[in-house]
């Protein structure tokens, strides 16, 4: 439970000319959830899009599971454990619902526990198994949001990373969004979690960063974020 | 002998061998959406290296059945062309990936002046003929003859094309090509390198490019290092018919294209002869009493169709026939 899964020190991002990330520190540990909010522009989904391998940091350090991974292009690590769900969602949508879970677990090459984890997969999401042979463009809002969490469970990933997952999507399915959230987050996988809707996030969370213009500016437990009067105001809309 | 019917075996025939090339340019312009000029001279490369191997064959082994002999040049013109097109990704595209939309497409035009002209170098500006090893073998269906040559050509097309589909629709590998196709960054985010896809889909077309290169040398006995040119605009406008980026597009834009040009190219000497308005003068009725024809536009005018179809896509389709949305970026 101590261990740093991810460790991202000093890290700076720039972004068509913008300095979006501005040296950041951040941890996460295995087993825990970790919401990272912010208002529109803070650098969060930078943040992420380095975490991942998409933006190449300008500067600083991120270490996964102990080691550099600076210079490791995304797909491999996906193979590694660490997957990202896009902010958008990013589903396939000329391919069916059942290819893009496939596509999910394209790094994978154990086709008989592909199999179960398809199952697992429409376990949790009966509406994507009634959806499986549909092209991923007709599916609502909510159900591209299932596909993709659904997508990036499927590489089997030890540590996920979720961009704005209850973007556009009404009241109800974000309920029904975090509730997934929290069940992946049970079968043992660590989740940095990027959210607009900061009270659902650090409901959920064991902690939370703040960003604001390119950096933390508070780090702490979830529960005390909750109740720290600048959040609340700032990001709770009281 | 029937017109409409035989025009239509031969522009099938013809059609055949545009859409295997034009699935070429829908592949990569659907990945990368780059229209690799230079495809149409790796189709004449895959024709020049086909027929330099069938000559030496035939001339050293008379003995050899013809079809063993035109397998060992498509065996010939396969790694050869699969080869060629690799380094071009390699070289040419992937530096200019990120680079403005205009600096590949250049470059791409550069590249087939470059590999039109490598050929000059090797192959001299002689044609080759295609040896008689062949023997003609005739059909009659309705009225129409079709040979043995056009039914082959035909069938390896209808072949190759049903194995593309089978590869980008039932495998892994086509998968992810058609999730590379639609979202790059999202393919590598589900474990898919990037730049392997690429390459594999121009290795891809180019081994289609070969085999096309050596049908359409065997059909009209020639092969020439210029032909790749005319035969590559034809075939990229097969593919914009069909909606570029669209491989079922590619497949039957070909096949249109090929039937349009080929019934233009048998009716146009009868729509176009001035013998029909001859009451327009009396020199013309004159002249017609003498020859009995007096024809505008004749046969040779075969090439003008494909690319009066390419405009008036452009013109009123721009998206083409099967194409989902209008190309704002080419």
């Amino acid at each position: 439970m101590n261990v740093n899964l991810l460790e991202a020190k000093n890290l700076k991002v720039s972004y068509g000319g913008i300095n979006a990330v501005k040296g950041i520190d951040l941890e996460v540990k295995e087993g825990e959830l970790v919401a990272l909010i912010g208002a529109n522009g803070a650098g969060k989904t930078t943040t992420l899009k380095a975490l991942c391998g998409l933006l190449h940091p300008s500067g600083g350090q991120i270490h996964y599971r102990g080691e550099s991974i600076l210079h490791t292009p995304p797909h491999r690590l996906v193979g590694q454990g660490l997957a990202l769900v896009p902010e958008g969602r990013g589903i396939f949508g000329r391919l069916t619902v059942e290819e893009n879970l496939a596509m999910g677990a394209y790094s994978r090459d154990d086709a008989a526990a592909i199999r179960t984890d398809l199952e697992r997969v429409y376990h949790l999401f009966p509406r994507l198994a009634e959806r499986r042979r549909q092209s991923g463009g007709t599916l609502s809002g909510g159900e591209q949001q299932m596909l993709a969490i659904g997508r990036a469970v499927m590489s089997r990933p030890k540590l996920l990373l979720l961009d704005e997952p209850s973007m556009g999507l009404a009241p109800l399915m974000v309920q029904k969004i975090f509730e997934t959230v929290l069940a992946v987050a049970k079968e043992g996988v660590t989740l940095l979690l990027v959210e607009q809707n900061a009270k659902l996030a650090l409901e959920i969370s064991h902690r939370g960063y703040v960003m604001e213009s390119g950096l933390v500016t508070l780090a702490d437990e979830a529960k005390a974020l909750l109740n720290n009067p600048q959040v609340r105001k700032a990001y709770l809309g009281e | 002998m029937d017109i409409f019917l035989q025009q239509l075996i031969n522009g099938l025939t013809a059609g055949s061998v545009y859409a295997v090339v034009a699935l070429g340019y829908t592949m990569v312009y659907g990945i990368i959406q780059l229209i690799n000029f230079a495809h149409g001279e790796v189709v004449m490369i895959g024709a020049m290296v086909a027929f330099s191997v069938i000559m030496a064959l035939a001339g050293a082994q008379p003995g050899l059945p013809p079809v063993v002999i035109v397998l060992a040049g498509v065996a010939a013109a396969v790694p050869v062309c699969m080869a060629v097109g690799y380094l071009l990704e390699r070289l040419a595209y992937r530096p200019l990936r990120h680079a403005p939309r205009l600096a590949p497409l250049i470059t791409a035009i550069g590249m087939s002046i470059v590999l039109q002209h490598l050929a000059l170098l090797i192959w001299s500006r002689d044609p080759i003929a295609f040896p008689q090893i062949i023997p003609l073998q005739v059909f009659e269906i309705g009225g129409a003859a079709i040979t043995g040559v056009q039914i082959a050509i035909m069938l390896v097309s209808v072949v190759m094309m049903a194995g593309l589909s089978a590869m980008i629709y039932r495998t892994r590998l086509g998968a992810a090509m058609r999730a590379t196709a639609e979202n790059p960054h999202v393919a590598s985010l589900m474990g898919v390198d990037i730049d392997r896809v690429i390459a594999v889909t121009f290795l891809i077309g180019a081994a289609l490019a070969a085999v096309a290169g050596v049908m359409v040398g065997t059909y009209y006995g020639i092969a020439h290092y210029t032909m790749g040119a005319t035969l590559g605009l034809k075939a990229f406008s097969a593919a914009v018919l069909g909606g570029i980026g669209n491989m079922a597009g590619a497949m039957l834009g070909g096949l249109l294209l090929g039937v349009v040009e080929a019934l233009g190219a048998g009716y146009v000497g009868e729509l176009t002869d001035l013998c029909h308005a001859s009451f327009l003068s009396d020199a013309l009725v004159e002249r017609c009493a003498r020859d009995g024809h007096l024809i505008l536009f004749g046969s040779n005018y075969q090439d003008v169709f494909a690319f009066l179809v390419l405009i008036l896509v452009l013109v009123f389709r721009p998206s083409g026939l099967l194409g989902e949305r209008v190309a704002d970026r080419a």
